[in-house]
């Protein structure tokens, strides 16, 4: 008798959610938030990195959808040594749509 | 002060009370080394693999609570170093880790004994450093210690190129040591919440995990659940948090656990999880796991809280702290038709222990290990069939006493695990069950048990195969068994020998019981050897994605 483990959750919406990381500027620290993302299987459809300020941190946005992990994701997320604070803003966030010129 | 790298490594090392660590040396880690044989505080123990440093500096941790140190050299000394730390990560064992890597100006190179440490340590650490400045190791080393021992305890990994170890540097002083960290500040309005569902519950259990251990709130959470009439299960890495012959134990839930446990918690209407983090093989399927219980979870890991159960109160927060706030709040209630019940269900369908009187058989040997054994005795297995009878049948009773590769379920982990813990607490007698496949993942740390003269008793119970991988052929793939036998027999006697072991063979005796006796009061390393019947099985089982109550066999 075998039982099956349940499916990666499937996706159950479309949505996008655009996050706003504030991030020590190490080397490394994209390693860390990509790595995160990829073994946690869940899809980032868009990376955006600069150092802001006096280069002591750098912002990182991220294009997701808005999947039912998002939560826990995030969660992760804030664990991760070298990032400061987490902010999540809706779809309507306009830094990737400023870019898609250069994306044609 | 002029020191170089190493040198600064060593004293931050002695600063922060380091005086035993386990390693070995290499090519780019030699100026580390060289560093380490000028230290007067700091025993090297030097291990015959690097998988085998790790597992000790594991068994250090495990039962001090505090940070311990491994160190390996670059490229294959990092590699070897991966299971154990990535062991550490999955069961929160706070952990140092320190690679040499090859000189900075050689790196991507693919110079001699490079490999990416830094790339290859993200994913199994909870923090993780490439060291490019001398003067930066002034702050990541006592960062690394912070990070390792606060909030979840887990394993760091600091890779130091070589040059960086040879490079000089001019300090006044060694930095002060940073403070810890405060403890999460404890949401009163949900610790209320909490109380409130605890008071009106019927037939609420607490929950106890590893976390409960590592927070040292075992004594804590013994007198709320004896206050509040709370019958108690534990998880594999919370075994000792409650006397397990305590009257409100449940014993161990999950996979193999008893099946009065399993029943219980079916019957619960709320779940007080502390320090727990639902994993599989306690939980079964989720979605069928206590489907009428509320939840309370407390746990000082935020990521934890609805990651696989939602719970209906979540509490960010050490459990000892947690503990003390609830209890003021949580009236006291002895329960008695719950407490009733819960007994009636123990007395219907106990742990069957078949054979306990047989000194010779697998749940009698454990039984008549610990009926030699008082509670200061620390007990280290390895992983499989061996583990969990010894998880269900050892009469754990203080927490830091059972060291298990939990998260991970690593074989090889109990030798070396041993090792660290009798170097770190060498009044104590140490016992490692293992299995003839476990033994043979880290065989070689016999040499290094030997030469340290460590109090440990590998206990080897011999079936000749990898007997829960054997168990599962038979029981869920048509008893084709495969790749789990081994076809020839191993002479471990002759093993141990060769390695300078005192051997005890209870096959060879007409009275084990007097020979284990032995055994266990001479002191320094032995193999204590026992063959076990293949098809003897772990039971009950819940097989792997059904729910705890569909258990088989018990």
């Amino acid at each position: 008798m075998e039982h099956e483990v349940q499916d990666i959750p499937v996706m159950k919406s479309v949505q996008k959610v655009v996050l706003e990381l504030s991030v020590h500027n190490h080397p490394g620290v994209m390693s860390h938030v990509c790595g995160l993302f990829a073994r946690r299987a869940f899809n980032v459809e868009g990376i955006l990195c600069m150092p802001v300020g006096d280069a002591r941190e750098s912002r990182i946005w991220l294009l997701v959808f808005d999947d039912a992990r998002l939560a826990q994701m995030i969660a992760q997320v804030e664990k991760l040594e070298d990032v400061i604070r987490v902010d999540r803003h809706g779809a309507d966030h306009r830094v990737f749509e400023r870019l898609e010129e250069f994306f044609v | 002060m002029q020191f170089n790298g190493a040198q600064l490594i060593v004293r931050l090392l002695e600063q922060q009370g380091i005086t035993q660590l386990a390693g070995i040396p290499g090519g780019a880690a030699l100026p580390l080394y060289d560093a380490l044989s000028q230290s007067t505080i700091i025993h090297h123990v030097l291990a015959r693999h690097e998988q085998g440093a790790g597992f000790i500096a594991q068994g250090m941790a495990r039962v001090s609570g505090r940070a311990a140190v491994c160190l390996a050299s670059s490229g294959p000394g990092a590699t070897n170093l991966v299971t154990a730390i990535a062991d550490a990560k999955l069961d929160s064992i706070p952990l140092v880790c320190i690679t040499a890597q090859v000189p900075r100006s050689m790196i991507g190179t693919d110079a001699f004994q490079e490999v990416d440490t830094y790339g290859i340590s993200i994913p199994i650490t909870k923090h993780n450093w490439l060291v490019r400045n001398i003067e930066d190791l002034l702050e990541i080393i006592p960062s690394a210690f912070r990070i390792a021992e606060s909030g979840r305890p887990g394993p760091v990994w600091i890779d130091v190129p070589k040059d960086v170890l040879t490079a000089k540097i001019e300090i006044e002083a060694l930095p002060p040591l940073p403070a810890a960290e405060p403890l999460p500040a404890i949401d009163a309005g949900l610790v209320m919440r909490a109380a409130e569902l605890i008071n009106a519950a019927k037939t609420p259990v607490l929950y106890l995990g590893g976390g409960v251990i590592a927070s040292g709130a075992s004594a804590a959470a013994v007198a709320f659940a004896e206050a509040a009439g709370l019958p108690t299960t534990m998880t594999l890495m919370g075994l000792g948090a409650m006397p397990v012959d305590h009257i409100l134990s449940l014993g161990m839930l999950g996979m193999h656990g008893a099946r009065y446990t399993n029943y219980a918690l079916e019957e619960s209407d709320l779940l007080i999880v502390m320090g727990a983090r639902f994993d599989d093989r306690a939980i079964g399927n989720a979605a069928k796991f206590c489907p009428n219980a509320a939840i309370i979870h407390i746990d000082i890991d935020p990521a934890e809280h609805g990651k696989i159960r939602r719970p209906d109160v979540a509490i960010h927060g050490d459990v000892g702290k947690v503990l003390e706030r609830l209890s003021a709040h949580v009236r006291a209630n002895p329960r008695t038709a719950w407490r009733d019940r819960v007994n009636a269900l123990k007395a219907a369908h106990p742990l069957a222990l078949p054979d306990a009187e047989d000194p010779r058989s697998h749940y009698g040997l454990v039984l008549a290990v610990a009926g030699l054994l008082d509670d200061d005795a620390v007990i280290a297995t390895d992983v499989g069939q061996h583990q969990m009878w010894v998880a269900q049948a050892y009469p754990f009773r203080r927490p830091r006493q059972w060291l298990t590769s939990g998260g991970l379920g690593t074989m090889g982990f109990g030798m070396p695990a041993a090792i660290g813990a009798a170097l770190a607490e060498p009044e104590r007698t140490v016992v490692c069950f293992s299995g003839d496949g476990s033994l043979k993942m880290n065989i070689q740390e016999m040499d290094t048990a030997v030469e340290e003269g460590v109090n440990i008793k590998v206990v080897l119970m011999n079936n000749q195969s990898l007997g829960l991988v054997h168990q599962q052929q038979d029981m869920f793939y048509g008893q084709r068994i495969y790749a789990s036998d081994y076809r020839r027999h191993t002479n471990f006697q002759m093993i141990a020998a060769g390695f300078g072991m005192r051997v005890f063979d209870l096959d060879q005796t007409d009275d084990p019981r007097n020979m284990l006796s032995e055994a266990l009061s001479v002191r320094g390393p032995c193999l204590i050897h026992c063959s076990i019947d293949v098809n003897q099985k772990v039971y009950p089982m819940v097989p792997p994605g059904a729910a705890n109550t569909e258990m088989i066999g018990g």
